[in-house]
């Protein structure tokens, strides 16, 4: 047993308003510079939709992730003797076109423009090449609100691989959202395509990084990662990625977009993995049993063995302690309401979703007749068809997908029966039965679905400094100590070892 | 005195130009130590020019060491005649340098043509693309045209043994005073650009992923590794 500590993410889809504050307050801290333009950490896709960049999901044509072949785990897009037989091209690497051309608007125009006899106006203009854009046809949450409606839906490789046909009349379709940030996967193939060895994941807390010194800009993260979440900067040169905002996870503070995130859909918390673990359970044969295989690595953190085992790894009490108050944990995997994107990639992605309900309830007009078992036809005929959430969240198998629906329904159904009466009924109904729960469970998953507060959604342990340098040391010390320390410049090659 | 300046004092200075600025750039400016691909911007024409160059100029390499680093001796030892190893030499050595040429054209009307890549080339990359051309070009004119029309020069006795020597500190100048112009021209020229390399983005040659191969998949690194004291 190698006990890791993870830091994760839940986000609980029912109360995503699709507002982009997320993705706004992201790309203000991390990626507004120069090379950076296109690139969004964290992007809210609306779906049914190809997403960002243009379908992405099509792993067919980019290639990423792993596979299972001949009782191996291979990259999908080869191992490292075909990536660098292929380094010098790239065939499966998306183009700044999948993502989309940056662009600003000539402001400067609408100020010192000539008198003229029509309004000045801010023509496009591109961020990459300076010159004016005629017309932008692409960008980043160009389908937002399944604007294009049928001539992009079609687009979202999830949509072609269904098997009944989507309706796009505006009574009858569907749409949900889908905040996306890296994985930070506990077997990332970014990290296995990566030839420099430059992307890494770390001890500590599993957040994947890219070393930017080692970083030598041969792109294969750009397709290896399925998420399509690593970027290229084409003015450093260099890959950049969503760093789970580990300076201030360092010190205790969630990520910036769950900081912000307007419907406080966001959820962070620390588990505990056994490393060991995490080859053979992204090898299962079948892919629908990898959501399975990947709950089986995590480790109960009540449990004394681990606790020791965790201990003996040097994970400190202020971790054990926030794994044992992870509300990911609790999501993920001991209610199991929150499932992992796209676990047929075989990455064992560590950013977690509650499937969306909201719609069937709205669907349900006559809730002052219905009895508790009417909800269950509700579930299966919902709008947002289940085998659509199966394909984003299960690997296509929709029992995984109904039975955190029900669940879902059952809190909802019970905390009415609360209010208005019939709980009686309610524990006995065929609904308790399917969800497979009890009220004990509902009571809490309902306080940290709907009333958790700042300190119950972000169990956040602050960064270990007791590793960096000597601190009672450099109390009141001079910033520029390293260069001139008051007792000279000394090599120090072992020293305190 | 001009034999040795260009046979002794050129190669010594631009190769120790070449490894001060490697170190230099590895201690300092690691961040802007990359392969600088453009692929992201445009996909069509590199797809042809770029592995056209980069296979052809590692044909090319492999076809130095053969000619300079291994000495004929070997070959005649092997019972590899002159006229065999000079087929091989005009025909893989012509077709490594047409593609080296034909590549490089390809990458170089790329760059000026396309927007999007045009506009974010530095002088340098302009500069190193030329260097290589210039180099290149000389190179494949003299082992496909020069070789067949004007001389079959026997480059194995004397640019060879004098390459050598440059490693072993006693450079032997005098075997280079006799060489055609021409040969002359492309190894100051071939020096020359050795010595841009740390200042342009031909330093990825230097980090080529050669270890990929062998290392784990996965990689963790611990934040304490970065504890400069106990």
């Amino acid at each position: 047993m190698r006990i890791k500590a993870q830091t994760a993410m839940v986000m609980h889809l029912d109360k995503c308003i699709g507002c982009h504050t997320c993705s706004v307050t992201c790309k203000n801290t991390w990626t507004n510079r120069p090379g950076a333009e296109y690139m969004w950490f964290n992007n809210v896709e609306t779906r049914p939709g190809p997403g960002y960049p243009k379908a992405w999901e099509d792993t067919d044509r980019f290639k990423g992730g792993w596979v299972y072949k001949n009782g191996k785990l291979q990259l999908k897009a080869g191992g490292p003797i075909s990536k660098l037989a292929n380094i010098f091209y790239n065939p499966e690497m998306p183009e700044l076109d999948d993502y989309y051309e940056p662009w600003t608007y000539d402001y400067d125009h609408l100020i010192h423009s000539p008198k003229k006899e029509n309004i000045p106006v801010a023509q496009p203009q591109s961020m990459i090449t300076g010159k004016y854009i005629d017309k932008p046809e692409w960008g980043p949450n160009w389908d937002d609100d399944l604007a294009g409606g049928s001539e992009v839906v079609p687009l979202d490789p999830n949509v072609q691989k269904l098997q009944e046909h989507i309706s796009m009349e505006y009574e009858k379709t569907f749409m949900m959202y889908l905040p996306r940030i890296c994985e930070h996967c506990l077997n990332p193939s970014c990290v296995a395509s990566c030839p420099s060895g430059a992307l890494y994941k770390r001890d500590e807390d599993g957040i994947v990084l890219v070393d930017q010194d080692a970083c030598r800009g041969w792109r294969f993260c750009m397709n290896g990662c399925p998420y399509h979440k690593v970027y290229y900067n084409w003015n450093t040169h260099k890959a950049e990625k969503c760093n789970f905002c580990y300076p201030r996870t360092e010190a205790g503070l969630p990520t910036i977009c769950s900081e912000t995130c307007v419907g406080r859909i966001r959820y962070i918390g620390v588990v505990l993995y056994d490393a060991d673990k995490v080859k053979d359970a992204a090898s299962v044969e079948d892919p629908q049993e990898l959501y399975e295989s990947q709950l089986s690595v995590f480790q109960d953190p009540f449990d004394p063995e681990v606790i020791e085992a965790a201990k003996k790894a040097g994970i400190n009490d202020s971790w054990i302690e926030a794994a044992q108050q992870s509300p990911v944990y609790k999501m993920a995997i001991k209610w199991k309401i929150a499932l992992p994107l796209h676990p047929e990639y075989r990455t064992l992605p560590m950013v977690w979703y509650v499937p969306p309900l909201s719609p069937i309830m709205n669907h349900i007009t006559n809730e002052e007749e219905l009895s508790t078992d009417g909800y269950i036809p509700a579930v299966d005929q919902m709008r947002i068809p289940m085998e659509y959430l199966a394909s984003l969240l299960s690997a296509g198998d929709t029992r995984v997908i109904r039975h955190v629906l029900m669940k879902l329904t059952a809190m909802r159904v019970h905390r009415r029966a609360e209010t208005v009466g019939g709980i009686e009924e309610f524990n006995k109904s065929q609904l308790m039965a399917e969800a497979n729960t009890d009220t004990e469970e509902l009571e809490e998953m309902n306080r940290l679905l709907g009333v958790a507060k700042y300190n119950e959604r972000f169990v956040i342990p602050t960064g270990r400094r007791e590793m960096d340098d000597d601190q009672y040391y450099q109390q009141g010390a001079c910033s520029i100590e390293d260069l001139a320390p008051p007792e000279g410049l000394t090599f120090s090659i072992g020293k305190g070892k | 005195m001009a034999g040795i300046f260009w046979w002794v004092i050129f190669p010594y200075m631009t190769l120790a130009i070449m490894f001060v600025g490697l170190l230099y750039r590895y201690a300092y400016r690691q961040k802007s130590w990359s392969a600088p691909s453009t692929e992201m911007f445009e996909k069509k024409w590199l797809r042809i020019g770029s592995p056209l160059f980069h296979w052809g100029i590692i044909f090319a390499f492999a076809g130095h060491i053969m000619g300079m680093v291994i000495p004929k001796g070997v070959y005649e030892f092997i019972g590899i005649t002159d006229e065999l190893y000079h087929m091989g030499a005009i025909y893989g050595g012509g077709l490594a340098g047409l593609m080296v040429v034909a590549g490089l054209v390809i990458l170089l009307i790329r760059k000026m043509t396309i927007d999007r890549i045009r506009v974010h080339a530095t002088f340098s990359d302009f500069f190193s693309v030329f260097a290589l051309l210039i180099v290149s070009g000389m190179g494949t004119y003299m082992t496909i045209i020069y070789n067949t029309t004007v001389v079959s020069y026997e480059y194995r006795t004397t640019i060879g043994p004098w390459f050598r020597s440059l490693f072993t500190f006693q450079p032997d100048y005098q075997m280079m005073l006799e060489v055609p112009f021409i040969f002359q021209t492309h190894i100051i020229a071939a020096f020359a650009l050795f010595a841009s390399i740390p200042f342009t983005h031909l330093i990825h040659f230097y980090s080529a992923p050669v270890t990929y191969p062998i290392r784990a998949p996965q990689q963790y690194r611990s934040r304490s590794q970065y504890q400069k004291k106990g």
